[in-house]
């Protein structure tokens, strides 16, 4: 079931728009993958390929929040305090009020629906830009989260659940030899459901009208607020996902955390091919873009390339994927 | 007979203006009512009121008889009211369908997917109606400006519109297009529809329209039939005086110096060898259809597009043109036919604008600007060539188009351009604008610059121009002097197309 709808998640995507695009980032995506295993041996081993996977969960789960936000021409630069702070609600009702497990996992994500709801109308009535609306509702997130938690970490040592969301592995329960983390299967189940969101309902419609054109939108009849302020609760709900995940892996809400994912969050949208000024973009590519990010890290990380030098290629990584999109819109 | 609409009493106040003010308008089934006015004359505020973009003051709109409010777009098109807006309002990035059903998609399976095959039977069947030839599935900004038109319209009828207004339709459109426009408004008509049509295109109303409603400073100043009715009492009843609408130029600028000479210009497929002379104080019209090559042989001379081979000699020196800049070194200046994109930064103040290109001129120490000089210069311009605004710290948007058009002007004169290529200097711009306009080009001419003017408007450029050329398919075919030239001389000369070379192009194609 699960892989019949991935793969038709995949064929949506790999075939709605923009494919050469996609081409493009996934060559690229296997480029590296061969490269780094021709420089070193231990690159392909199967340890190391789960640890990618793992890495990408977090940062990939952000990322299709933000590719919603973006193919609208909007932008959310509170995508990382946000998963933050849903950890940190979790922690609150888990471990600070001892209530039940499911009712942590609907905090985190209430809570990220609640933020991203005040953003999209502080966009959409306030008229507020969305990176100044979303700069403030980061830094607002941040401050709440060290407020409640007095900057200490909060555990999950009462709910032995809890680091089962993302470290247990359902797949490795039936494929012992490939113990993938549940985290990795929760990224792609929520890929897959949300491109197809974006390319067979009407809210995805909207979400690439709105980016196309608003004023268009607005003039045919459609309550442009209303669906603006969806779509930034959506993703605020997503992210509520990408709290739980990282919560579950440390076993606690760290508070201080999350600042600066949201660029690594946006840097997988732009390389995956998602235009910035909206009206265009993929899930896949988005995933893609967030799997070049961690092989990248991994890979330079094995060859020892030092940390510093390792975000220097990631800069170079992101403005190489743009201009390679402006070539291809140039030529076309 | 109940007329469909009944506009009476409207009035409307935008913070500071008056837009409109006791308008009034009827519309009855199956007739194409003309609404006429200069620009800022209140025509597409009144629509725009008609489709529930904005909401009326006070007055009194009634359908069938009966009065309504209509409170917003989804309300206008519930009572059969559809606008094709003046700037087509598409997604580009959406499909045919898509666009034709934004905000009602048919949902299919539990209510949560869009079910894109009936979205999809649907569209094809509103095309089978209006006999077009379109796909459903091809995204918007892969489709040509004339069927994104058809578009619109397609997604106007979609909404079993009763009432179809339609702003400026043939702005961007060639003859072909426009006559299958034409062709679909008949249809329209005979299923009973009402339409409204905006345009400044006089001869279309000649064609298109059964009345004509005229409207000047948000008011209404009458209603006629337009065929028992004469261009000029139309045009006095807009401007509120008579204009006179032959004023051949005077003769001028026979043995001016040569200021400008291009030869054999080339470049791809849409410039074959083009050259031509312009003198001081002349002003050359380009005439031709859509896709003769004018304004790409502009952009060639221009340094804006690269020439494959060709020489341009200004003041009897050769030069190289690579780019822009070198252009305006030479004293060349290129004023787009699309103001709004490339022609001003319209959220910008007007003397900003006007000194934008120059402020090198406008500095101290080479860093330093001098605001008293730029408020000079800039004064000096705007009172030069009469631009109407409040101040020059006006934003250029709140101004029309006309004045915006100065303000391009204004730009170009600071530069000290004495070489001057207008494309389409008064497209979008009224009747009464558009004279001023005229006298500004003579003027200019008269000061000794020389002009070279492209338009698509016959009776403009034969006022305008001293020489005329012609352009067909890259190629001149032709050059006529003012006293010579006639709409019927040109209009051969304009689609006097290639023979030969098309039928060796037919019998290449069919070797492969």
């Amino acid at each position: 079931m699960t892989v019949s709808k991935l793969l038709q998640g995949i064929k949506t995507a790999a075939f709605s728009s923009n494919t050469r695009q996609k081409l493009l980032a996934f060559a690229s995506l296997l480029g590296l993958l061969i490269f780094f295993s021709m420089a070193s041996p231990s690159f392909m081993q199967t340890d190391n390929m789960v640890g990618i996977l793992q890495a990408t969960a977090v940062n990939g789960v952000l990322a299709i929040a933000c590719t919603f936000v973006i193919i609208t021409s909007g932008i959310d630069l509170s995508v990382g305090t946000l998963m933050t702070f849903c950890a940190v609600m979790a922690g609150v009702v888990l471990t600070y009020w001892g209530l039940p497990f499911y009712l942590g996992v609907a905090a985190a994500i209430f809570f990220g629906a609640l933020s991203g709801f005040i953003s999209g109308v502080l966009i959409a009535k306030l008229k507020i830009p969305p990176f100044i609306a979303t700069l403030g509702m980061m830094l607002m997130l941040k401050g709440l989260s060290l407020v409640i938690t007095h900057s200490k970490p909060i555990y999950f040592n009462d709910t032995p659940e809890f680091p089962l969301i993302a470290q247990d592995s359902l797949i490795g329960y039936f494929l012992p030899e490939l113990p993938i983390p549940n985290a990795v299967l929760i990224l792609f189940v929520v890929a897959v459901v949300s491109s197809l969101v974006l390319n067979k309902t009407v809210l995805g419609t909207y979400t690439f009208a709105l980016g196309s054109n608003e004023e268009a939108v607005r003039l045919s009849g459609v309550n442009v607020d209303r669906w603006k302020i969806i779509v930034y609760t959506l993703s605020g709900a997503i992210c509520g996902i990408a709290g739980l995940l990282i919560a579950s892996r440390l076993n606690s809400a760290q508070p201080a955390l999350g600042q600066g994912y949201e660029l690594d969050a946006i840097a997988a949208v732009v390389i995956g091919g998602t235009s910035l000024s909206g009206g265009a973009g993929t899930i896949l590519g988005t995933i893609i873009g967030a799997f070049i990010m961690s092989v990248l890290t991994n890979g330079l990380r094995i060859m020892s390339v030092a940390q510093e030098w390792q975000t220097v290629v990631t800069g170079l990584i992101i403005i190489a994927a743009v201009y390679a999109d402006i070539l291809r819109k140039r030529k076309s | 007979m109940t007329p469909l609409v009944a506009i009476t009493h409207l009035c409307k106040s935008f913070p500071g203006v008056r837009a409109l003010h006791n308008a009034r308008l009827e519309i009855v089934a199956g007739e194409v009512h003309a609404l006429m006015g200069e620009n800022g004359a209140g025509k597409s505020t009144l629509m725009k009121i008609l489709a529930g973009v904005y909401q009326k003051d006070s007055g009194e709109i009634c359908i069938d008889g009966q009065p309504v409010e209509i409170a917003s777009p989804r309300a206008a098109q519930a009572l059969g009211i559809g606008i094709i807006h003046q700037e087509l309002n598409l997604m580009g990035h959406l499909s045919v369908a898509q666009n034709i059903f934004i905000g009602r998609e048919p949902l299919g399976r539990m209510g949560l997917f869009i079910d894109t095959d009936k979205m999809a039977r649907d569209t094809a069947a509103i095309f089978e109606r209006l006999h077009l030839n379109l796909e459903p599935h091809t995204l918007v900004s892969d489709l040509t400006v004339a069927r994104q038109q058809m578009v619109e319209i397609a997604k106007a009828l979609s909404f079993d519109s009763r009432v179809l207004i339609m702003d400026e339709p043939t702005a961007a459109l060639n003859n072909a297009e426009i006559d299958d426009l034409f062709r679909i408004i008949g249809q329209l008509k005979r299923h009973g529809v009402g339409i409204v049509y905006i345009s400044h295109k006089m001869d279309e109303l000649k064609r298109i329209s059964d009345r004509v409603t005229v409207m000047r400073d948000g008011q209404y100043i009458g209603t006629v039939p337009t065929a028992s009715t004469s261009m000029d009492t139309i045009i006095g009843m807009m401007v509120g005086r008579t204009l006179l609408e032959d004023e051949r130029p005077p003769q001028a600028g026979q043995g001016g110096e040569a200021l400008l000479e291009v030869r054999g210009l080339n470049r791809g497929r849409s410039i074959k060898n083009v050259s031509f002379t312009v003198r001081r104080g002349e002003i050359l019209g380009f005439a031709g259809l859509m896709g003769a090559g004018r304004t790409e042989v502009a952009r060639a001379v221009f340094g804006a597009d690269k020439k494959d081979s060709g020489e341009i000699w200004v003041k009897g020196r050769r030069v190289e043109v690579g780019s822009p800049a070198d252009a305006v070194e030479h004293g060349i200046g290129y004023l787009s036919e699309d103001r709004k994109h490339f022609g001003l930064a319209t959220g910008m103040d007007v003397q900003t604008n006007i000194v934008m290109t120059s402020l090198r001129r406008f500095l101290s120490f080479g860093f330093l600007l001098k605001p008293a000089a730029i408020q000079g210069a800039a004064a000096k311009l705007i009172a030069q060539l009469g631009i109407r605004t409040p101040s020059a710290l006006q934003k250029v948007a709140l101004l029309s188009g006309g004045n915006q058009q100065k303000i391009v002007i204004a730009k170009w004169l600071v530069r000290d351009c004495d070489i001057l290529f207008f494309d389409e200097p008064t497209r979008g711009i009224d009747v009464g604008a558009k004279s001023e306009i005229y006298k500004l080009l003579n003027a200019l001419a008269a000061q000794g610059r020389a002009i070279v003017m492209i338009s698509s408007e016959l009776p403009e450029v034969l006022r305008l121009s001293h020489r005329i050329v012609v352009m067909c398919e890259g190629r001149v075919t032709g050059e006529l002097s003012a006293r010579d030239a006639t709409q019927e001389k040109i209009m051969q000369l304009a689609t006097r197309r290639e023979a030969p070379a098309a039928a060796s192009g037919a019998v290449a194609a069919a070797a492969f």
